[in-house]
């Protein structure tokens, strides 16, 4: 069974008396521990794509099946357990909660899952300590550098055990460094096991993918296998 | 269900940091609220120790004594008939005092309006009551020291006096007053008792603190006759129980020490108690529901102000949402967030406002009674919580229902 299975969406805004047509009709399977990365230049759609994944929005019309379930008309609350439960969001910008340590950033989804306290703060731990910030669980965003923010929202984005890890241009804030040290953590949490839908707009970082998926004018246009992957090299 | 109990403890979290992070904001926000919560407590008690004075001071009238005289105390009766009644003389209270049976005491009164001189010290102005012995047992005062006058003294019209504990303060305040002479009108008279302090100050000058009491031929003889004032003759009757039957019982030996006809009317009045809390309470209900109503109104601008913030802290707060949302947050768990937030400024808005007016109350009990109601003190922290929730509830909807995408890319 596919965890992702798509079939013929299209997303229409209307723009005072205008009608844009985002997604116009895109089909796409995606099964377990895939890593997918989805690329197109703006106004392609790759965006509004990746809110219909991540369980944002829902399509205007067409089908979308997250673990066999039908998410596509679902109810605003509904929607709301199911990224609570089946997502992990990585944002370009971080968005973390900035009055928060790294902890009860973390532990975030666990509180609206109702997770009791001790087992929250225990998974909330390890999620950081697999991202090597162990150390830092206290710390609060602005004491951290952006590499370590984004390794919160990844640590973030695994405590509640996703269907899917969903990041929207993770190293698009970052140098490139650092933004290499990203896509470390993403091969090994592909390895893991869990699948990542990738979006960015940089062929470089989509190499890193197995699978590329590109949109223009709210089509497919392309879905391609990556023939060499680029596996990012272990830090010393 | 724990969930839900989860999602309150953060909101509570997220509140009280909230309220933290924008400390003067909060401040200035609570500010209305303090102020209409503690005006709001405060009119309520000062109405209410207006209303413990006043009956602690009518009490002293007693609920069970009647007051037969030419006057009404409130008038239902035509102007012009009261005028046309003949005032109530000496000789027609003693043929009444004979005629009943039922009261337990019977006096008469006559006041009259005089200076009262000791040595240097003088007041004026000071009301004198010319009375029998049996006038104390119409009463529930007490003494001080001393005694009423007594039955003979009262019949051979002796120049002896009692004292309200008002006047006895101002004349003697570091002697016994007892067997000393004071003068009344320019005429010597002494000091034979002192009452108990009353404390019925709402009825002014007409405290039994501040009168004095003497015996009824005296106050005749110097001071003023019944051509020019009618007597007023209080009557006890035996018991709260019996004053019906008593008051009927009155006015049948009233008018037939007038010789009245079946068909006249009373030419005299029969005042009790009873009138002028009636007349008082809905008074003092206009007062009440007034002052509440004004500074009600205090509290509904300090809940406008709060609504006001909260939206500003919903704006502020929009990329914050969306990142909740995204995470799993419902509406609801949004909802309940910036409830709690609005609640938890009024509430502490509330509290402060409590403390306040208990404080203020204290100190304005210098000068007017007043009396800190524990069902205010409940009314002033349920009345803030449903308006922290009232005035949140708009911004809060508003926040609990931004589109996601929308709230994450919000700068």
């Amino acid at each position: 069974m596919n965890i992702i299975n798509i079939e013929n969406i299209s997303k229409v805004y209307q723009v005072g008396t205008e009608e844009i047509h985002a997604i116009r009709d895109i089909s796409v399977k995606i099964d377990k521990n895939e890593y997918v990365a989805i690329m197109g230049p703006s106004g392609s759609g790759k965006s509004t794509l990746m809110n219909m994944i991540g369980c944002l929005d829902t399509p205007t019309s067409g089908i979308y099946e997250l673990n066999g379930n039908n998410v596509s008309q679902m109810s605003d609350n509904d929607l709301a357990r199911v990224r609570n439960k089946e997502i992990g969001f990585v944002f370009q910008t971080f968005n973390l909660l900035p009055r928060s340590n790294a902890l009860h950033n973390v532990e975030l989804p666990l509180i609206y899952a109702g997770i009791p306290t001790a087992e929250r703060r225990q998974k909330a731990r390890e999620a950081l300590e697999k991202v090597g910030l162990g150390d830092r669980i206290f710390h609060k965003p602005n004491e951290l550098s952006g590499g370590q923010r984004q390794r919160v929202a990844v640590a973030r984005a695994l405590v509640s055990s996703p269907s899917i890890i969903l990041a929207d241009e993770p190293t698009g804030n970052l140098d490139s460094k650092t933004g290499e040290e990203i896509m470390l953590l993403f091969n090994e949490i592909y390895e893991n096991g869990n699948t990542i839908i990738l979006v960015t707009h940089e062929e470089y970082i989509a190499e890193h993918a197995a699978r590329i998926l590109r949109i223009k004018d709210g089509l497919v246009e392309a879905d391609e296998e990556v023939k060499n992957r680029y596996i990012p090299n272990t830090k010393k | 269900m724990l969930n839900f109990l989860y999602e309150l403890k953060e909101g509570l979290m997220i509140a009280l940091m909230a309220i933290r992070a924008n400390k003067v904001r909060s401040i200035l926000t609570t500010l209305g609220i303090v102020i209409g919560v503690a005006s709001v407590v405060l009119m309520s008690t000062a109405i209410k120790g207006i209303d413990n004075a006043f009956q602690e001071g009518i009490s002293s009238l007693g609920s069970d004594v009647l007051y037969i005289d030419r006057w009404e105390w409130f008038s239902n009766t035509e102007w012009w008939k009261i005028r046309k009644r003949p005032n109530i003389t000496y000789e027609e209270f003693e043929k009444f005092k004979s005629m009943v049976k039922l009261p337990l005491a019977v006096a008469p009164t006559l006041w009259t309006s005089q200076t009262i001189k000791k040595g240097e010290n003088a007041l004026e102005d000071i009301l004198v009551t010319g009375t029998t012995s049996e006038y104390i047992r119409t009463t529930n005062m007490s003494f001080s020291a001393g005694r009423f006058f007594s039955d003979i003294e009262g019949k051979a019209s002796r120049y002896v006096c009692v004292l309200g504990s008002e006047i006895a303060n101002s004349l003697f305040s570091r002697e016994n007053a007892i067997e000393k002479v004071i003068k009344i009108g320019g005429f010597d008279f002494k000091v034979v008792g002192i009452l108990e302090k009353q404390g019925s100050y709402m009825l002014g000058g007409m405290n039994p603190d501040n009168q004095i009491y003497l015996p009824m031929g005296t106050v005749q003889k110097h001071f003023v006759t019944t051509f020019a004032r009618s007597i007023t003759i209080n009557v006890r009757a035996a018991g709260t129980g019996l004053v019906s039957e008593t008051k009927e019982e009155s006015i049948g030996a009233m008018r037939k020490v007038r010789g009245l006809s079946h068909s006249e009317e009373n030419n005299f009045s029969v005042n009790q108690q009873e009138g002028l809390t009636q007349n008082y309470d809905s008074t003092v209900g206009i007062i009440q529901i007034a002052g509440l109503f004004i500074t009600g109104l205090s509290l509904f601008v300090g809940a406008i102000g709060i609504m006001n913030i909260m939206f500003v802290s919903v704006k502020e707060r929009t990329k914050e949402i969306g990142i909740r949302k995204a995470i799993g947050a419902k509406r609801r768990t949004i909802l309940m967030q910036f409830l709690m937030e609005s609640s938890i400024i009024c509430l502490l808005g509330g509290l402060i406002g409590l403390i306040l007016a208990v404080i203020l109350s204290m100190v304005v009990n210098q000068y007017l009674p007043t009396s800190v109601q524990f069902d205010a003190v409940v009314i002033a922290i349920v009345v803030s919580l449903i308006t922290g929730v009232l005035a949140g509830l708009a911004p809060a909807y508003k926040a609990a229902k931004l589109d996601p995408v929308f709230a994450l890319r919000y700068e």
